[in-house]
């Protein structure tokens, strides 16, 4: 899960991590309100689950409260990569004499949160990766210790020759530290992390993404999702249990298990159709969740096919018949669909499925040919 | 032969009172493995199905049992203790079944479980099975048959689909082993084509790879060097856009790391067989068979 940049901040904050002032604003009015209060510069910022916000002309240096206000006026409600901005933090502009990036990323090679610290901030840093390697350290962390105060020194002196703010970072790369553990994160980053012309280190971006899996113990983090952000099937679908993402194409598919979900979208590339969605509906066999399936698999009106490839293991197919047989009688489909299933029940499912009007294949690649076959039909009709 | 599993695995069945731990124990009972003991605390006495007896402990089950193995199917908030708890009680071979472990638990899992000389497997994967002997986890028996084919995969269903494919065309396999999909597991692909290199009953390999990471270059370099049998790759999620979870923690492209086309570049630069379908495996395997 993506935390917003106020989100993030206010965690990193409380962790300690120096931050410049900052809130959230919904209107115009409320961004001149809070430039008003802060009587300095500030910075508007747009709040949305996409990078490049600056690019896109998401983020502006405001003078005046006025200007605050003309600048929010912009901002709120434009769209940023498909999402549209509905919130921007105001916060008080920062005088920048260098920016360094500091980051922790779970990484699958080290199998250890690692630490990524360069003095070549402020931009991308998968650029600098690519372009300047040398210019980062990388350093990963025993979760079992903890950082310890060596570790985050040897980082603050490859950031700052200067003592004092080498000191200052090392205290700033434990309380990010403290902050990525106690959030359960799978990133979090500050970039830029400024020199001010005072020589005092403040983080003036933020950044933390959230390990999903860690949203049950940790409802204080779960309860800082923004539903508004996401598309509303998304949003239906983890609600019902479901993994779902929805893409442009027009050949919707239930599927179980992610890696034959992602094998199936692959193979309906392959006989020339585009998938309208990744679904998995995972292990269990719930005929309800077939139901909710495609209840939101209908509601996209790109959909012009519907593909079940269902291979039973610990789900029964008979349960998937029985689900397709209750949410098409709720629901009366507009668009063919297209059954292929095989593995625990299938003879019992099939039965199922005849008795009811529906016919089903055990064939993977004859069921995907067909559904894309009908899809194109009817997206020409 | 085999890898990891065979008639010697005598097993425990951690979370074995559980709805899953329940349904699967029979199952692998039903299979023909050798199921000695399951763990649930304060259950300590009690049988399972009449014939298993229940421990509270993993300690209690190794000490009673002399069991070598050990299945978890916990809820994933105890899955980290389960795991260390195996290790700790001598267990070497760890088959951690449940999905929705948080990452930073596996942080201290992994290295706790090398420490103490065990071979992890999963978390969240559909476990193993060497076909007529043991099967450790919940890929169904009856999709496999025994042969000479080893199969690895980040997979659970999709390996189901192409092992079924195999055993429908007469290909049969001398273990499969499901790694799963999360971002730190135990046992990755280079682990189990090193023991299918040295298995000889192992002809060929079946390995099914999914976007994400560089888990399959780092295989593909492997497979290059040091190994003689014939690899046939498959890698899911070729049309996935970048940037989204599907559904595996650990299938996802970011940035420019993790896509579908470089791990195929990899495969081919490799001299291995490329499955452009799951159906293609077949006759690719069967090619390096005769």
């Amino acid at each position: 899960m993506d935390l917003h940049e106020y989100q993030a901040k206010e965690l990193l904050r409380a962790a300690g991590v120096p931050i410049p002032p900052g809130e959230v604003a919904t209107t115009p009015e409320q961004a001149e309100a809070i430039a008003q209060r802060y009587g300095t510069a500030v910075m508007v910022k747009a709040q949305v689950h996409a990078g490049g916000r600056g690019k896109a002309g998401g983020v502006k240096f405001c003078k005046t409260p006025a200007d605050a206000r003309e600048k929010a006026t912009a901002i709120l409600g434009m769209t940023i990569k498909d999402l549209v901005v509905e919130k921007v933090l105001v916060t008080v502009a920062a005088d920048i004499a260098s920016e360094a990036y500091v980051g922790i990323i779970v990484d699958r090679a080290t199998k250890k949160p690692v630490f990524m610290v360069s003095a070549a901030g402020g931009i991308d840093i998968e650029e600098v990766a690519a372009s300047t390697p040398e210019k980062i350290l990388y350093y990963p962390v025993d979760t079992r210790y903890g950082l310890q105060a060596f570790e985050a020194m040897r980082m603050g002196f490859f950031l700052y020759k200067d003592a004092k703010l080498a000191r200052q970072a090392a205290k700033i790369m434990q309380q990010l530290y403290t902050a990525f553990m106690n959030a359960g994160c799978s990133l979090a980053e500050i970039n830029p992390l400024v020199v001010t012309p005072t020589n005092e280190l403040i983080a003036v971006d933020g950044k933390m993404v959230i390990d999903d899996n860690e949203l049950d113990r940790r409802t204080n983090i779960s309860d800082l999702r923004d539903t508004s952000s996401e598309a509303p099937s998304e949003v239906d679908a983890r609600n019902a249990n479901l993994t779902f993402i929805k893409l442009d194409g027009n050949v919707g598919c239930v599927v179980n298990g992610a890696g034959l979900a992602m094998a199936t979208m692959d193979l309906v590339k392959y006989y020339g159709g585009d998938p309208a969605n990744f679904l998995d509906i995972g292990g269990s066999s719930n005929p309800e969740k077939v139901v909710n399936a495609l209840r939101i698999i209908t509601s996209d009106p790109n959909v012009k096919c519907i593909l079940f490839n269902i291979f039973g293991g610990i789900t029964r197919t008979d349960d998937v018949a029985n689900g397709i047989v209750t949410a098409t009688k709720q629901n009366p489909l507009k668009v063919p669909i297209v059954i292929r299933l095989t593995g625990t029940n299938e003879e019992l499912a099939l039965k199922i499925l005849q008795d009811n009007g529906f016919s089903a294949s055990s064939d993977m690649d004859a069921a995907v040919q067909r559904a894309v076959e009908l899809a194109t039909k009817g997206a020409a009709a | 032969m085999s890898i990891f599993i065979d008639n010697g695995t005598k097993l425990i069945v951690q979370g074995i009172t559980g709805r899953d731990g329940s349904f699967h124990a029979k199952q692998m009972m039903e299979y023909g493995t050798q199921v000695v003991a399951g763990v649930t605390p304060g259950k300590g006495g009690q049988q399972f199905e009449g014939t298993v007896p229940i421990f509270d402990t993993v300690y209690d089950a190794v000490q009673a049992t002399g069991a070598n193995t050990s299945v978890i199917y916990v809820p994933p908030m105890f899955a980290a203790d389960a795991m260390m708890e195996a290790a700790a009680a001598g267990v070497k071979l760890i088959v951690c079944i449940t999905e929705g472990v948080p990452v930073l638990d596996m942080t201290r899992v992994y290295p706790y479980v090398k420490e103490h000389g065990a071979r992890l497997i999963g978390p969240n994967c559909p476990g193993l099975i060497t076909p007529g002997q043991s099967k450790v986890g919940i890929i169904p028996g009856r999709i496999c048959t025994p042969g000479n084919v080893g199969v690895v995969s980040r997979s659970g269903t999709l390996t189901y689909e192409i092992v079924n494919q195999l055993t429908m065309a007469g290909i049969g396999q001398s273990s499969c082993v499901g790694i799963g999909g999360d971002p730190i597991n135990g046992t990755n692909f280079i682990d189990c084509l090193a023991a299918f290199e040295a298995d000889p009953h192992t002809k060929a390999v079946a390995m099914m790879g999914e976007i994400g990471g560089t888990d399959e270059q780092e295989a593909a370099a492997f497979v290059k060097q040091h190994m003689k049998k014939p690899v046939v790759g498959f890698i899911a999620g070729q049309t996935a856009p970048p940037g989204r979870r599907m559904g595996h923690a650990g299938a996802i492209i970011s940035g420019s790391a993790g896509t579908a086309a470089e791990k195929i570049e990899a495969f081919e630069a490799a001299g291995m067989g490329v499955a452009k379908r799951p159906v293609d495996f077949v006759d690719l395997i069967r090619a390096r068979l005769s």
